[in-house]
């Protein structure tokens, strides 16, 4: 019994709550006529889709910086990344690897900035990275119109400049990943397997890099600031390297997210994506200061698995749409319980 | 009030935290209108005894304590803070509790404020209320007056000299009515000479008005000069209660220190040979938070254990600190000839120097990390060591393997309780975690090693073993020690020379078999001539 | 010399409103728009607006910082209008039935948002925020799902064609503009709603009326230091509850006065943008995270509105294009509220060093101690 309870402690309450909800939902399914291994399928793939955003989270929560609520300004730098792509006429793998090189300077400059300004705001980094990534996204919004893009693919017909809301990838790298190996089983079901192994490429670098003298050094910083100060290590040099690993990964994040989607989406719709990384690490177990691999792996699932199984299964079951509140109260309530966690407020 | 009826009585006081006991039949009177002067060592039991005569919760949750406390020939129970004030006693604490963007009235009056009643009181209660700045404000003036000093009550306090905040915190207890006994610890620590003189009229002042007072500080003189009667306690126990009159300050500072059995010494220093001078430290100032250094000047040679003590607040902790570059400070510092570059803990720790921090959980250790972390992170950091390199050097990882090494070895040694080094340091006991520090500290090979009040908090047993282990490390490497504790038995017991800080100044610096006395001077801020040749000798 | 000084801690003090101000003019003459046309438009928006940024004041008092949680208390204000809608009281009465709806409804929400926010001192504001968009969803769940099928609404009129849930936006007729309506006056060119003016000077009368009170002087004294504040014997934890209440009302009732000048309510997003407005423009009229005034939140409201008229228009003068205006002037608000927020956490952290520099010495020591932990 104590042993049970060491178990459920361990693994935390609402992970065991969403898991078995999850679980409900797929013993369901067949009862409404959702199939599972569509079901299935649709959430390897929405799993590789975010997974690389939820490990964006792993270095700034090891650092002390908190949850990247800034993460707009990585998928801003993968945007520019994906936007510069699709103009050099670049496809296949060449485009999309040309899109995250051609989006890593951009993402390295903001990065650096961006972590210049959270050391100079210690203890308030959550609120003011959140504006910072609105403000950020909104400049965006302008550069959009007004950058001088002049792909037929990306800009508006009718004006003849400014970009398009949502730019198909379709001819350039559209499933690139997805469609690399994949296993397809039955008519329904496709095991996306280039994404999948490309997610696990990058979580495994993660992997190493915390195990790096740097990496080591990270989690020293995030863990007891004074100690790391103590040892000779500079906690804002630190905190600037996890920040702009953060948002270099933010904006790979995006462009797997878009070659597997099919669309690039500009203008307002960076605004919200940080909320769905922060919740699912955070329902992988994560707390405001402490994250892993388990965390990002079992995080990505439970919350993609979530909102994949929602509409489909709830929707069927009770013929109306429940699945945004569904979403919203599980997203924003991992983020409120870990929030008012007693944890030590970094100062 | 006659002489017969003490206002206050202290009677047959004892407490112990977990067996360790820190105050052992401690009585003493005190009556309206006079001012009892209590002086002690760190340690001495004098914090705890007047947390026991506050109330404050920490004393119930570590099993209450025996004896009792009357207040007008009735005994009394405080469950908490509040009980005391509403009984009449006011408590000055060392820091200040005071809101630096209210002004002196209203710091004064804080919580206490003069009221008009308003209609919504019916329905929301008291706190609707109309606040009666005019009457608050006769209030402060007249608590002022009653301390018998100019002070502005419109003036905010963070536009005041700290002397001005010290006669805040004072007027604010004054200003309750109830208030009959007056608890001021070390109000004089913070202000000036003249200050201070300001401050004892007025505590002569207040007593004559028939407020008993009990005045605690390390000032000697000052406590000769105000109290009528003095208390000592030396180790819990009230050693000494005597009349101000007559007594020099050089009779109390023996009775602080002076202990029934002579300290045992664990090795004898006759023998010692030294190397050339490692370290010198010259005009070194720290700004430490409560620890300030302002002008230090030692020098100490190679294979030596250098202690340094004096009363809390006096800089001790700061000189440590200050040279491993963690508060800001200035000076010329040292090793080996070659200057140490200061405000840089890298630079510090590169130049072959290691220090255990005093704030243990704070600096010296990362709670949530495994031992081996903790072992090995900083020879990782500053020495490159327990690195692997991976793919034919293209880069390195950690050498999980080496780390638990020696981290299996430091176990060993220093005799860790722990399950494994997985084991996170938060989960080990004080002792443990102290051993874990030092462990940190050995693990980087210093030259020059540095511990701050290595023993604080821990148990006996743990106690002997980190000085042993010290000592050891000296006489088996070589590595030269300065070790900074308040606890002064401990420092003549494996110390080669002690020096003294006070007021941010080394007072002087004695062989480890001076008279207990002349450390006692020292301590207290009386030069003697006898410290004076010590140190030139 | 004083002089001078005073004059750049002016200027650094009020850093964001300055700017901005420069930005808005510089703005108004390529937008094209007379000034006439423009005070007009500012009455109209000080009438909607000015008593939900007021809603923002007691929290900052009491150190909790900026109330992004106020959204809370605009959704309870919706369902109160949801009500009156559905009982089809008009006028002013109909306001009066709404507020009195929104009332428990908002306190309940308040206490929520403070218990909430006492779990996570040091991070009120994020915590605030994400609280306002969990609400949300149960809000959409509440009006959504429950509204027409477990909490009877009588006029079909507001619910969605399935028979359950409510309509996406609702027309506020009966009640639209009664407040403004009520006593209209001619001054010069302009026409001047009285009675809603009249509510937000007493909004303005209370709020002075309140610092004055015994518990607006506890308030205060929690915002500036909690630690001495409980020492002294101040329910700490209660008061902040307090204030997050009286926060949360008053949005309430702010919330409605701005939907019946706006004449019809979109029911699931009315609010999402509520406590971005209205933080927004008191941060642009000077406030910062700990200090704020009642001349503060008239002249933000004022400013941000100045840019919010011009800005499309400007944009289309200047680029050829509204919607550069459109997102210039969204990207002046999150913009406005990340520089002030930088801005006091920067200052702050400059303070406390000079503090330390200045003091060298135990002093200082205890205050930098008492801070730290």
């Amino acid at each position: 019994m104590h042993k049970f309870k060491q178990l459920v402690t361990d693994f935390g309450w609402p992970r065991i709550i969403i898991f078995f909800f999850l679980l409900l939902l797929f013993v369901a399914a067949p009862f409404v006529r959702v199939r599972i291994d569509a079901s299935l399928s649709d959430m390897f793939n929405r799993f590789g889709q975010n997974a690389v955003f939820v490990l964006a989270m792993v270095p700034m929560i090891q650092s002390g910086c908190g949850l990247n609520f800034g993460l707009s300004l990585g998928i801003i730098a993968g945007l520019l990344g994906a936007t510069l792509s699709v103009q050099f006429g670049l496809v296949g793998f060449l485009g999309f690897f040309g899109a995250i090189v051609l989006a890593m300077p951009f993402a390295i400059l903001l990065g650096w900035l961006y972590g210049k300004l959270l050391n100079k705001v210690k203890g308030e980094e959550m609120t003011i990275a959140m504006y910072v990534g609105f403000a950020g996204v909104m400049m965006m919004c302008i550069m959009w119109l007004i950058l001088p893009y002049t792909s037929p693919n990306m800009i508006w017909g009718y004006a003849g400049k400014g970009l398009r809301t949502t730019i198909t990838v379709e001819g350039y790298w559209l499933k690139i990943l997805n469609d690399f190996l994949t296993i397809k089983i039955g008519p329904f079901f496709a095991f996306p397997t280039g994404e999948l192994l490309f997610v696990a490429v990058c979580a495994f670098a993660m992997w190493l890099f915390m195990r790096t003298k740097t990496g080591t050094a990270i989690t020293a910083v995030g863990s007891n600031p004074d100690y790391a100060r103590a040892s000779g290590i500079s906690s804002d040099k630190m905190r600037t390297i996890s920040v702009i690993i953060s948002t270099m990964l933010g904006a790979i994040g995006i462009i797997v997210y878009e070659q597997s989607f099919g669309f690039i989406q500009l203008y307002t719709a960076p605004l919200a994506m940080p909320f769905a990384a922060v919740a699912a690490i955070l329902i992988g177990g994560a707390s405001v200061n402490k994250a892993s691999m388990v965390n990002v792996v079992v995080g990505a699932f439970l919350f993609q698995g979530l909102l994949t199984m929602t509409p489909s299964v709830i929707n069927s079951a009770l013929q109306t749409d429940m699945s945004e509140v569904v979403r919203i109260v599980v997203s924003q309530g991992i983020i409120i319980y870990a929030l008012t966690r007693k944890t030590k407020v970094a100062k | 009030m006659g002489q017969e009826s003490p206002l206050l009585s202290i009677q047959h006081i004892s407490k112990e935290f977990y067996g360790n006991v820190v105050l052992h039949d401690v009585c003493f009177d005190l009556k309206a209108g006079e001012i009892l002067g209590l002086v002690g060592e760190n340690g001495a039991g004098k914090t705890t005894l007047m947390r026991i005569l506050f109330g404050m919760p920490v004393i119930a949750d570590t099993g209450g304590y025996k004896g009792a406390i009357c207040i007008g020939g009735e005994e009394v129970h405080f469950s908490n803070p509040f009980d005391a004030l509403d009984a009449g006693i006011g408590m000055v604490h060392q820091e200040f509790s005071l809101i630096p963007g209210f002004t002196t009235t209203e710091n004064i009056v804080l919580n206490r404020e003069s009221m008009k009643a308003s209609l919504l009181n019916e329905v929301f209660g008291d706190r609707m209320s109309i606040l009666d700045r005019a009457d608050m404000r006769k209030r402060a003036e007249s608590a002022i007056d009653k301390l018998g000093i100019k002070l502005d009550p419109d003036m905010l306090i963070s536009e005041m000299p700290v002397g001005h905040k010290q006669f805040t915190e004072i007027a604010r207890e004054i200003n309750r009515e109830k208030t009959r006994i007056l608890v001021l610890d070390e109000p004089t620590a913070v202000l000036t000479e003249s200050e201070a003189e300001v401050l004892l009229k007025a505590l002569r002042h207040l007593a004559e008005l028939g407020i008993a007072i009990i005045f605690i500080s390390h000032r000697l003189h000052e406590v000769i000069e105000v109290a009528d009667r003095i208390v000592v306690l030396r180790d819990g126990i009230a050693v000494k209660d005597t009349p101000a009159k007559d007594v020099s300050v050089r009779d109390i500072a023996s009775w602080m220190v002076g202990r029934t059995v002579a300290a045992e010494r664990a090795n004898d220093i006759s023998g010692k040979q030294f190397g050339d001078e490692i370290l010198k430290v010259e005009h070194l100032w720290v700004d430490m938070p409560g620890e300030t250094v302002r002008d230090v000047n030692f020098s100490i040679r190679k294979g030596e254990i250098f202690g340094i003590g004096g009363l809390a607040g006096q800089g001790k902790l700061g000189i440590p600190n200050g040279i491993m570059g963690l508060f800001p400070g200035g000076g010329s510092v040292q090793l080996h000839g070659k200057t140490v570059a200061l405000n840089e803990p890298r630079l510090a720790l590169e130049m072959g120097m290691s220090f255990v921090s005093e704030d243990r959980r704070g600096v010296g250790l990362l709670l949530d990390e495994s031992l081996e972390w903790n072992i090995a992170f900083t020879a990782m950091q500053i020495q490159g060591r327990f690195l692997r390199p991976v793919l034919g050097g293209l880069f390195k990882l950690r050498d999980e393997e080496g780390m638990r090494v020696i981290t299996d070895e430091y176990v060993k040694a220093l005799d860790i309780k722990c399950t494994s080094p997985k084991q996170k340091a938060k989960e080990l006991s004080g002792g443990n975690q102290q051993k874990v520090c030092l462990a940190k500290a050995f693990a980087v090979r210093p030259d020059l090693l540095f511990v701050s009040e290595p023993t604080r908090g821990i148990d006996v047993g743990a106690k002997r073993l980190v000085l042993d282990t010290l000592n050891r490390y000296n006489k088996d490497y070589g590595t030269t020690i300065v070790m900074v504790s308040s606890e002064l038995e401990e420092l003549r017991s494996i110390c080669d020379r002690v020096a003294i800080v006070d007021e941010g100044r080394i007072a002087g610096i004695l062989p480890p078999h001076a008279e207990l006395a002349e450390f006692g001077l020292l301590m207290a801020g009386e030069r003697s001539a006898a410290a004076k040749e010590a140190v030139d000798a | 010399m004083s002089g001078k000084r005073s004059f750049g801690r002016f200027i650094q003090e009020n850093a964001v409103a300055l700017i901005f101000l420069i930005i808005t003019v510089a703005a108004i003459k390529p937008s094209g728009l007379s000034l006439e046309y423009i005070g007009q438009e500012m009455i109209a928006r000080l009438g909607r607006d000015s008593f939900l940024v007021l809603a923002l004041l007691l929290p900052i008092y009491a150190g909790m910082g900026l109330n992004f949680g106020m959204t809370l208390g605009a959704m309870s204000g919706q369902i109160g209008l949801i009500f009156a809608i559905n009982y089809n009281i008009t006028g002013v009465d109909g306001l009066v039935f709404a507020a009195l709806a929104g009332l428990p409804v908002s306190i309940l929400m308040g206490y929520i948002c403070g218990i909430v926010l006492n779990r996570a001192k040091g991070r009120e504001m994020v915590t605030g925020y994400i609280l306002a968009y969990f609400i949300d969803g149960i809000y959409q769940f509440f009006v959504l799902y429950m509204m027409g099928s477990v909490v009877p609404i009588k006029n079909p009129a507001i619910l969605l064609s399935r028979g359950y849930g409510i309509r996406n936006t609702l027309n506020l007729e009966g009640v639209r503009q009664s407040l403004d309506d009520f006593f209209l006056l001619k001054v010069g060119a302009f026409t001047v709603p009285i009675l809603t003016f009249l509510v937000i000077a007493a909004l303005c009368v209370f709020i002075i009326w309140f610092k004055k009170t015994k518990l607006g002087q506890d308030m205060r004294a929690v915002g500036h230091d909690m630690a001495v504040a409980e020492a002294a014997g101040i329910p700490v934890d209660r008061t902040r509850i307090i204030a997050i209440i009286i926060s949360t009302v008053l949005a309430c009732f702010g919330q409605i006065m701005f939907l019946q000048n706006m004449g019809n309510i979109a029911t699931y997003n009315a609010h999402t943008q509520t406590n971005f407005f209205a933080v927004a423009a008191i941060l642009v009229g000077g406030a910062s995270v700990k200090k704020a005034t009642i001349p503060n939140v008239f002249i933000g409201v004022i400013l941000l509105h100045i840019l919010f008229v011009v800005s499309p228009r400007a944009g289309q003068n200047l680029f050829g294009s509204a919607m550069v205006g459109e997102y210039f002037r969204q990207f002046i608000g999150y913009g406005v509220i990340a520089l002030s927020l930088v801005l006091y956490a920067w200052r702050t952290r400059k303070a406390n060093e000079r503090a330390r520099e200045s003091l060298r010495g135990p002093a200082a020591a205890a205050a930098a101690a008492g801070g730290a932990k």
